[in-house]
């Protein structure tokens, strides 16, 4: 059953400006695990919730490596970020074998971006399932950078993606300011906190249902799962949680009507006025002036 | 040709078909050797050609350098060819060999750059990056039997340290605190180690007056040098392409040289 | 004027330079394989004809924390190779969590020599490490590819001076009541600077320093030693 006689395809347009199978898409991302990114001035650090989709199953990779600088954290259709991850490992190698030079993650993430957006303009195509952070480290330091299906991407000082994620940003908008100077256990300490407020009051952060990972200057990109997370965990256990955590996104809702959810897949002051800027997510350069001359 | 003479210039027609091309069994696949395919279109013999490029790291910086002859076989034909080539603020490539090939992949250097200038995001060739660059075009194009007739020393600073590189026309790249290319190889890089061995920490002044006494040098025995050069000097302000520089030279004991008339 | 159908002579011809797509840059490698460990050796110069080129520039490239390689011979090719090497070993370490364990980059390295076999990477190869029991192991390969396991092996100019010594100081050949037994480390490192030393007296590829690698399971750990540098 379609919803509207608009969203057959990804190439039709709706009477008020919107395209539906892209708004989906976007969808999909909220019903994965939800991730936490955030970076100091000299760390970038993923926070990750893992699920495991049965008794049977072990819990589900939720942090990937790309290379050793970057690794991403997914939320939304794994399948889909299996593709983009082996497109990224692919782009940071080639790379290192023309310049013998880490990937930029800048480069990388507007390359995906690239990508993402072939199946948004395509009669037949699909857009991607699934949102990235990508974590990484280059000459230009830290950063945290967010994907969407409809190929939009974001530098971000610190982003949350995934179910119930909109707690983790209400944290991490409240706490914005001592991450640029926390120390590493700080910083891991914020995500992880960022990352308990996503879970419903009865569910906590466990070794087992939780993975880190860790990238600074020189060092191999550091993915910590299980035991490795439990000195971590132990840091912030007993603390009382911050907020009460929101009911749950996962809804049937299409649209997406409040502004400061995760970014829109379109600017939004382009409908509706001047819209707030998101706290969590970087200024964009201002222009060289002197390419006006 | 040979068979042309014999039918005009008509087409003569296949003398054979449906077996093996004359030299199918032996050749290797995916291989097309110069044989088969023609070497007219390749480099394979180089026409204007460069002499050496000297380089030289000293305390703070890289110093590089190259004469401004461009030889037609033993003839001086061109006494202008710039060698060196700015790429950015920190990084400058010296080029032996052939002329025209040094030409082309300027260009291809320099279109690149513009193209990374553009994304605008801060990021561009470093010398470590643009060295390895060269080594795998340099290798790919020697794979194929159509080399580019060159050898590169690649000469800047990375993250602030001096860079010197080298690679020659069949992609055997390597890093060394000063480097020669061409008849610099014998003649000026035993009294450059030298020199460094002496003083490892060398100041510019230093590296610029070891470059003229090589420079010169060069022109006294190399008969495809030319007394006229320039130097880049590459350090944290950025790069200072100086010259031409024209050494002065004493003939005064040619006279005394007896028994090549 | 030349006339159609009639040979060309030298003066009427374009001038061809002769091109080789290939070099020898020298340089000699040596591994042993000990009951814990193994260790990998090279001498440190890169030449060309009678010029050197560099003093600093050991053949050995480690692969991972207990795999190293060696190799040698032309120096454009041993670049490509170490550089794919690298890549495939990133691949698999990514797929699959863990570093690809050192007889699996040996069979690896074999079908990399191998795709080039009509235009092959001139580079003598050998792979040392620990195997998936712990111990110490040696694989030596040709141009091409075909490799075996191996305790002790020399590659490269001045192979054919260090071998013979190995097999008598090692594989204790030509030595009368000799039992073979397991080498400790100590021992193997003063007769790999011996050989080395001996080698250099007579090899111009081979000089300037040694670099010993030593791959137990407490990870990598190097040694330099100097030889003639003339």
């Amino acid at each position: 059953m379609f919803r509207n006689q608009y969203d057959n395809d990804v190439t039709v347009w709706s009477p008020q400006g919107r395209i539906h199978q892209l708004e989906y898409a976007m969808e999909a991302v909220k019903q994965g695990s939800a991730c936490v990114g955030l970076k100091s001035r000299t760390h970038a650090i993923l926070v990750a919730l893992k699920r495991a989709p049965s008794e049977l199953s072990a819990h589900q990779k939720k942090i990937l490596p790309i290379d050793d600088h970057i690794a991403v954290s997914i939320a939304g259709l794994t399948a889909d970020a299996r593709l983009l991850c082996n497109y990224m490992r692919n782009e940071c190698l080639n790379s290192r074998w023309a310049y013998n030079a880490p990937l930029p993650v800048s480069r990388l993430v507007a390359a995906v971006g690239s990508k993402s957006q072939i199946p948004t303009q395509r009669y037949g195509r699909r857009p991607f399932g699934v949102g990235l952070l990508v974590a990484g480290y280059d000459a230009q330091g830290p950063h945290i950078y967010q994907t969407c299906p409809s190929a939009n991407y974001y530098d971000c000082k610190a982003m949350a993606i995934g179910a119930r994620s909109q707690s983790a940003r209400t944290y991490l908008e409240k706490h914005l300011d001592v991450f640029l100077d926390s120390s590493l256990d700080e910083l891991v300490k914020h995500g992880l906190r960022a990352l308990r407020d996503t879970l419903p009051q009865e569910i906590d952060l466990t070794a087992k249902n939780c993975s880190i990972g860790i990238v600074t200057k020189d060092t191999k990109f550091a993915i910590l799962d299980d035991d490795q997370v439990a000195p971590y965990l132990a840091m912030i256990e007993g603390e009382e949680r911050s907020t009460r955590p929101v009911p749950d996104e996962t809804g049937q809702r299409i649209a997406i009507p409040e502004l400061d959810d995760i970014p829109q897949p379109m600017e939004a002051d382009d409908q509706v006025g001047a819209a707030q800027p998101d706290p969590l997510i970087t200024d964009p350069p201002a222009v060289d002036e002197s390419m006006d001359q | 040709m040979a068979t042309s003479g014999m039918f005009g210039n008509g087409n003569p027609g296949a003398l054979w078909t449906g077996g093996p091309v004359p030299g199918q069994l032996h050749n290797f696949p995916g291989v097309q050797n110069g044989a088969t395919k023609g070497s007219s279109q390749r480099t394979l013999n180089p026409v204007v050609m460069g002499s050496s490029v000297l380089g030289i790291q000293f305390n703070g910086g890289v110093v590089i350098a190259a004469d401004m002859l461009g030889s037609y076989g033993s003839l001086s034909k061109y006494r202008d060819c710039p060698r060196l080539l700015k790429v950015n603020d920190s990084t400058v490539i010296g080029a032996s060999g052939d002329y025209a090939d040094f030409q082309y992949l300027s260009n291809v250097i320099q279109q690149q750059v513009i193209d990374e200038e553009c994304l605008n995001d801060g990021f561009g060739y470093t010398p470590k990056s643009l060295h390895c660059w060269l080594t795998r075009v340099l290798y790919n194009r020697r794979s194929q039997f159509n080399p580019l007739w060159n050898t590169y020393i690649v000469a800047g600073l990375d993250e602030d340290k001096p860079y010197l590189g080298y690679v020659d026309k069949i992609g055997m790249a390597y890093e060394a605190p000063s480097l020669a290319s061409g008849f610099g190889a014998y003649l000026a890089l035993p009294i450059i180690r030298d020199a460094l061995e002496k003083k490892p920490d060398m100041a510019l002044e230093d590296a610029l007056r070891l470059i003229d006494r090589c420079m010169k040098l060069l022109f006294y025995r190399d008969a495809r040098a030319l007394n006229k050069y320039q130097v880049a000097v590459i350090t944290k302000a950025g790069v200072d392409l100086r010259g031409p520089i024209v050494s002065d030279t004493n003939w005064e004991v040619a006279h005394m040289i007896k028994g090549y008339e | 004027m030349a006339q159609l159908g009639q040979p060309l002579s030298d003066y009427q011809r374009p001038h061809q330079v002769h091109f080789s797509p290939y070099d020898f840059n020298g340089g000699t490698v040596l591994a042993i394989a000990g009951e814990n460990y193994a260790l990998i050796a090279t001498d440190t110069r890169l030449s060309q004809g009678f010029s050197i080129h560099s003093r600093e520039s050991p053949k050995t490239y480690s692969l991972s924390e207990n795999t190293v390689l060696g190799c040698c011979g032309f120096h454009g090719d041993v670049l490509t190779l170490t550089k794919t090497l690298g890549a495939r070993l990133q691949i698999f370490e990514k797929e699959h969590n863990k570093p690809m364990p050192t007889p699996s980059v040996a069979a690896m390295l074999s079908t990399i020599l191998y795709y080039r076999r009509f235009f092959p990477y001139y580079t003598h190869n050998l792979v040392a490490g620990l195997d998936e029991e712990g111990k110490g192991c040696v694989y030596s390969f040709d141009p091409v590819g075909s490799y075996e396991r191996e305790v002790y092996r020399a590659k490269g100019s001045a192979s054919a001076m260090l071998q013979p010594l190995l097999d008598n100081q090692i594989g204790g050949k030509n030595q009368q009541g000799y039992v073979v037994q397991p080498m400790p480390l100590d021992r193997c490192i003063a007769v790999v600077k011996d050989v080395f030393t001996s080698a250099a007296e007579r090899d111009i590829y081979t000089g300037d320093n040694i670099l010993i690698s030593v791959i137990t399971k407490d990870g990598l750990k190097s040694e330099k030693f100097p030889l003639r540098k003339d």
